[in-house]
């Protein structure tokens, strides 16, 4: 299939890109590495009046000062080299795509996108990321849980962008594991877990960041989960945690896997990634 | 209609296209460079890969406006007319193909996974994960690709 016509503006600012997305009204889209959104244009499943380019926007680079700052079209590609990047990030990107796609997708395109099997909002939301919005009514920073809505819905208001997403860089004491079973390599997860456990001198568990994806309508922290791991080694308490985050999840199920699985499978994989990280 | 221009395969090209004209279209269509093969359109099965300012992408997700002002590379630029490039060669050598389907769109990934260093067998069939084949059943393909990867000794040489 081919896209439905549309007009296109190649903004030269975030300003022009501003205010494209405001002159162009609620059928305009910005696109930024379009991995997602021209595969949607070619199928007909949008059809967007205008899109609005941020590719020559300025919007890309990274930059670390006590965080990592990572500009919305960032390629996922520059991330797999960036030593700066959380290990959890690292560890995760391989699993976003494929290694053509993430020469293209973009970082903040992944956020903006907010599909619930996509491993960088996961990631996101594991890691308390913040992204910072820029729109008609002036700049603001959103928490990631609060950015997530649900399916491809996020808390950007009409006309507003993600500019940059902000990432925590890598704790003293801190370990971390990222788990996903796909059918294929490269194709939409069925369940996917991220873990962060960061530890005191005597080895115990001090702080805990426990996230699900794939098996809700956007990544979600299980809170329940990470203060179960607080105060143990890691490794002692992941067959239990694997269990409460089974109980935990309610995935709707679907051709390819019910919803019981899907539950035991959430559960096999938060137990692998505790224990990978402890 | 907005006019673009761009250099395929070193030859500079302007062209009048509508903003949703696909890159892989513009090429097959408007320039006749059929090499570029056109699968799934939605960036799945890796057909239509070709190199956008030398990086490897899924010709069917990118817009030929998105390219005014890029240089374009497709399979066509590899031996242009003349002797097979290493990669083309090996591929014979290892019967990485059949039909030839996915062909064009491997080389062009693989192109540019060696040209950022000395893959591992894992990361390239990591890299074929993105293209699907099938009449080789892959090994053949790996095989054909790790066969130029340059040994340590030759890093820097002229291979």
């Amino acid at each position: 299939m081919k896209p439905a016509p549309f007009g296109y503006v190649r903004a030269g600012s975030l300003d022009e890109a501003l205010a494209a997305l405001t002159e162009g009204g609620e059928d305009a889209k910005p696109i930024a590495g379009g991995q997602s959104l021209v595969p949607a244009l070619n199928l007909r499943l949008v059809r967007p009046t205008l899109l609005v380019d941020l590719n020559h926007a300025g919007l890309d680079g990274v930059a670390a000062n006590g965080a990592l700052t990572v500009g919305a079209t960032t390629r996922q590609a520059a991330l797999v080299r960036d030593e700066r990047v959380h290990p959890l990030v690292r560890e995760a990107l391989p699993f976003v795509g494929h290694f053509v796609t993430r020469n293209r997708g973009t970082v903040g395109g992944s956020i903006a996108h907010a599909d619930g099997a996509a491993e960088l909002p996961l990631c996101f939301v594991a890691l308390d990321g913040k992204v910072v919005v820029d729109g008609p009514s002036g700049r603001r920073v959103i928490a990631a849980d609060e950015f997530f809505v649900t399916h491809f819905t996020t808390a950007l208001g009409a006309g507003e962008l993600v500019v940059e997403t902000v990432w925590p860089l890598v704790a003293t004491g801190e370990s971390c594991a990222f788990e996903e079973l796909a059918l294929r390599a490269g194709d939409f997860a069925q369940s996917m877990v991220a873990v962060a456990l960061r530890r005191g001198a005597d080895g115990r568990v001090v702080d805990a960041s426990v996230a699900v994806g794939a098996v809700s309508d956007r990544p979600i922290r299980l809170r329940d989960v990470e203060t179960l791991l607080v105060g143990t080694s890691g490794a002692e308490a992941a067959r239990d945690a694997g269990s409460l985050a089974a109980s935990l999840v309610d995935p709707p199920g679907s051709i390819h896997a019910s919803a019981r699985y899907l539950r035991a499978l959430t559960g096999a994989l938060m137990t692998r990634a505790i224990e990978r990280a402890a | 209609m907005t006019e673009v221009e761009l250099t395929v395969n070193g030859r500079i090209v302007r062209e009048t296209v509508e903003p949703r004209l696909l890159l892989t279209d513009f090429l097959r269509h408007r320039l006749r460079l059929t090499g570029t093969h056109v699968g799934c359109e939605h960036g799945v099965c890796g057909a239509c890969t070709v190199l956008l300012d030398g990086v490897s992408v899924r010709g069917c997700c990118v817009l030929a406006i998105q390219a005014d002002g890029s240089r374009v590379d497709t399979v066509e630029s590899l031996a242009e007319g003349g002797p097979l490039t290493e990669l083309q060669e090996s591929f014979h050598r290892h019967h990485a193909l059949q039909c030839g389907f996915c062909t064009p769109g491997i080389l062009m990934a693989a192109t540019d996974l060696l040209s950022r260093g000395r893959p591992t067998r894992a990361e390239i069939a990591d890299m074929l994960s993105g293209h699907l084949c099938r009449c080789t059943g892959y090994t053949p393909i790996v095989d054909a690709i790790e066969a130029c990867v340059e040994s340590p000794q030759d890093a820097g040489g002229s291979a």
